[in-house]
């Protein structure tokens, strides 16, 4: 939006970036900053980047600059840095010599097969973006620069160890249950499937639930900190069971907006996901248990 | 503001909103719009989750949903038809986060699953089944429950039903409604220990309106054409009774005895007897095992009087041989029995054996020996009700012989006979000259003339001088 007015704000032309692939490359529904969704081009890892970028003088303008170039770059952004940018990834291509541009002028680029290990991330206090840059460097006057987000996923292959949770957790003298979840790390679209056992029941269970808890991390040491949402509370039981009873667990990951678990990208900050088994009493008490599984994305 | 009213506005309350939201569902299936029809009819059964209404006002909001969701079933079986999967749409519904909803919803979805054949109706039928365990309230589950039996009866894969084969087989539907049948129970008794100690007769009260719920399930199995008597013999009775008598609630047990007896055929309990009779002993003591042993018996009795070629049958199982076993440790087991009990239990024994075997006037003279046995040692009886039922048993032979001679040889008759208290037994006495009277019966031989002296003796002792 912003080149369209360019002309107001004196930048003496338009810049736009395209993809050479748009036509066939997937897109990704994205929250942007002003909270709105949009569509991103859609890449992953050591996908080659090409395409052009075109700049076109406002009539009766030229351009006198020191060089144009093109920077593919990975960031992470702490929220509470806002506009600092810590670049883990950045790949430059030189597009023009200095010189004068009097006319539309069109440089194709390339950035092949690039190392883009981290998906794309927005967080409650951090994310991690890729973005292609195009500056035009002009001597005593601002550089024009343009950006063009995009979106990377990375896909994994199922894990070759894949241990059931199983546990038995209680109160003494009061509540004893043993809990399964059938598998310890799950894919974006799997579903978790359990029971709970009850093995004592001596308070009035008003119902009991599941909810999937993120928990992003960020920072270390004195800035560490941690910040809890909760995604999906999912009921699993209804009433006070008895001694005896089970209780299936079917609960499908699909609906929540998940993203996979990171741990400690670049050093920077990680997200962890918690299945949090919640009972409540019928006065109010809340009894939990919380246990991590690890989520991945495939194909 | 009485409990009544207050119920009856919060009946009110929820029934407006059901409609509400069914309005928005309307709406959105005849937009075809899947999601919203989803949403709203979520919401419209999130009703269903209150705890204020009574059976009662919860059985007419469950109507009302119920009618709904037959509008939903319907776009359902559309929905697939504008390509979507069923499999889609069982999975669809199961991401509603509130349990109870996405139950009716998941059963709602399944019976159309079904229907489809696109999977066999025993896997969605255990799955089913199986995830309503989640619904551990004791009301809300048995109407889910209820749900759930009401939507599949059409669809079990029965001996000759078109979701046999492929589908599964009897097996799998008996193993279906069984155990919707033991989770139903066990809700049903658990209801029982749910509330204020003081609201008891209460509890028990609204327990006996929903009894038929469970007892459906029964019903549903008795209709089922797989089930004959080898299948009701080795796999339903044993687990039916299983369930009845571990329960261990006298509403739920007297309920369904009653319940086996009345639903499944007569030529079944005949082959059955033996567990079924050995259910008895098991049940609570404050359980009225009598009126259902008499029922028992009295169906047996009228089985033989409609269908005479069974008798051999009657015969051959030794009908009369478990009765009387079965009928003595019921009242061995249940020593707090009150003396009505037993009496009224050798009633019905004895007009069983007098209407199979009513030429065995052995078995006639063993069930009174039996009563005697009870009465020895306790003298003349006082309580009213017990001296009825003994009248009533001492009458039975008369009526049905017609002939005192006859009734002169059962040797623990006049023994019986002993045991009433005075008036009663001068009363029983006159009956027994009144059938003398009417029939002209002559008595041939001194030894019965003895013998019903005997049991006059009471009426001759008071008028003394003019035998």
């Amino acid at each position: 939006m912003q080149s369209l007015f360019a002309g107001a704000f004196g930048q003496p032309c338009v810049i736009s970036i395209d993809l050479s692939d748009m036509e066939s490359r997937k897109q990704a529904s994205i929250k942007k900053e002003n909270g709105q969704m949009g569509m991103v081009p859609l890449f992953q890892g050591q996908e080659s980047v090409t395409g052009e970028v075109r700049i076109d003088p406002l009539p009766g303008r030229k351009i006198e600059h020191q060089g144009v170039k093109i920077e593919l770059l990975g960031q992470i952004e702490f929220y509470f840095d806002r506009g600092n940018f810590y670049d883990f990834t950045s790949l430059v291509r030189e597009l023009d010599v200095p010189g004068v541009i009097h006319e539309r002028k069109i440089y194709p680029f390339e950035f092949s097969s690039v190392e883009m290990q981290y998906d794309s991330y927005n967080g409650v206090n951090v994310r991690l973006r890729y973005v292609l840059k195009v500056t035009i460097t002009r001597s005593y006057v601002p550089k024009i620069v343009e950006y063009k987000d995009f979106w990377v996923r990375n896909f994994q292959t199922h894990p070759d160890v894949n241990n059931s949770i199983k546990m038995e957790v209680g109160i003494e003298d009061c509540l004893h249950i043993e809990f399964e979840y059938n598998k310890s790390k799950f894919h974006l679209k799997d579903v978790i499937v359990g029971k709970i056992y009850f093995l004592l029941v001596r308070i009035k269970i008003k119902h009991m639930e599941i909810e999937i808890r993120k928990r992003e991390s960020t920072g270390s040491g004195a800035n560490a900190y941690n910040e809890s949402e909760t995604l999906a509370k999912f009921e699993i039981m209804d009433g006070a069971p008895v001694r005896g009873e089970s209780i299936p667990i079917r609960l499908f990951l699909s609906p929540y907006e998940l993203t996979p678990t990171y741990r400690n990208i670049n050093n920077k900050f990680s997200v962890k996901y918690f299945l949090n088994l919640v009972l409540v009493d019928e006065e109010d008490r809340r009894y939990f248990k919380q246990q991590e599984v690890v989520l991945y994305r495939v194909d | 503001v009485t409990a009544a009213e207050e119920q009856d506005k919060w009946l009110a309350d929820a029934m407006a909103l059901v409609q509400h939201n069914a309005f928005f569902m309307h709406r959105a299936l005849d937009n075809n719009n899947l999601r919203d029809a989803l949403k709203y009819s979520a919401q419209m059964l999130s009703e269903l989750r209150t705890s204020k209404l009574s059976p009662q006002k919860y059985y007419e909001l469950y109507m009302k949903s119920f009618d709904e969701l037959r509008k939903l079933e319907f776009f359902f079986k559309d929905e697939t038809k504008r390509g979507r999967t069923n499999a889609d749409l069982y999975e669809l519904v199961q991401h509603a986060g509130n349990i109870l909803p996405r139950l009716y919803l998941l059963i709602t979805v399944g019976s159309v699953y079904i229907k489809s054949k696109e999977a066999p109706a025993k896997d969605v039928l255990k799955d089913l089944v199986e995830m309503s365990r989640g619904v551990q309230h004791p009301i809300r589950g048995l109407f889910l429950r209820s749900y759930l039996a009401q939507v599949s009866r059409d669809k079990l894969p029965d001996v000759g039903s078109e979701y046999e084969g492929e589908g599964g087989s009897v097996n799998d539907a008996v193993e279906f409604v069984l155990q919707n049948f033991t989770e139903m129970n066990k809700l049903w008794v658990r209801m029982q220990h749910q509330g204020p100690a003081r609201e008891k007769e209460k509890r028990e009260k609204e327990r006996r309106q929903l009894r038929d719920l469970v007892g459906k399930n029964l019903h549903v199995l008795s209709q089922l054409e797989g089930v004959d008597l080898a299948m009701y013999r080795d796999v339903v009775l044993p687990r039916v009774l299983e369930q009845v008598v571990n329960c261990k609630d006298e509403i739920a047990q007297y309920y369904l005895m009653d319940c086996i007896i009345q639903v499944f055929p007569d030529e079944f309990h005949l082959q059955t007897l033996e567990s079924l009779l050995g259910a008895c002993p098991q049940l609570q003591t404050t359980v009225d095992v009598k009126t259902v042993m008499a029922q028992l018996m009295d169906r047996l009795s009228n089985y033989v009087a409609s269908t005479p070629d069974v008798l051999p049958e009657i015969l051959q199982v030794e009908a009369f041989g478990k009765l009387s076993t079965a009928t003595m440790k019921v009242i061995d087991a249940q020593p707090d029995m009150p003396l009505v009990g037993a009496v009224s239990l050798f009633v019905a024994l004895l007009t069983f054996t007098l209407r199979v075997h009513a030429d065995r006037l052995d078995y006639v003279d063993q069930v009174l020996g039996a009563c005697f046995k009870k009465l020895e040692g306790r003298g003349k009886v006082k309580d009213s009700k017990a001296t009825k039922q003994i009248v009533a048993l001492l009458s039975a032979p008369l009526e049905k012989y017609n002939d005192v001679v006859t009734v002169l040889k059962l040797t623990n008759y006049p023994r019986v006979m002993d045991h009433l208290d005075y008036e009663t037994n001068k009363s029983m006495a006159v009956t027994i000259i009144q059938f003398i009277m009417k029939n002209n019966t002559l008595i041939s031989s001194v030894d019965k003339v003895e013998a019903l002296f005997e049991l006059l003796k009471e009426l001759i002792k008071d008028s003394e001088g003019n035998p």
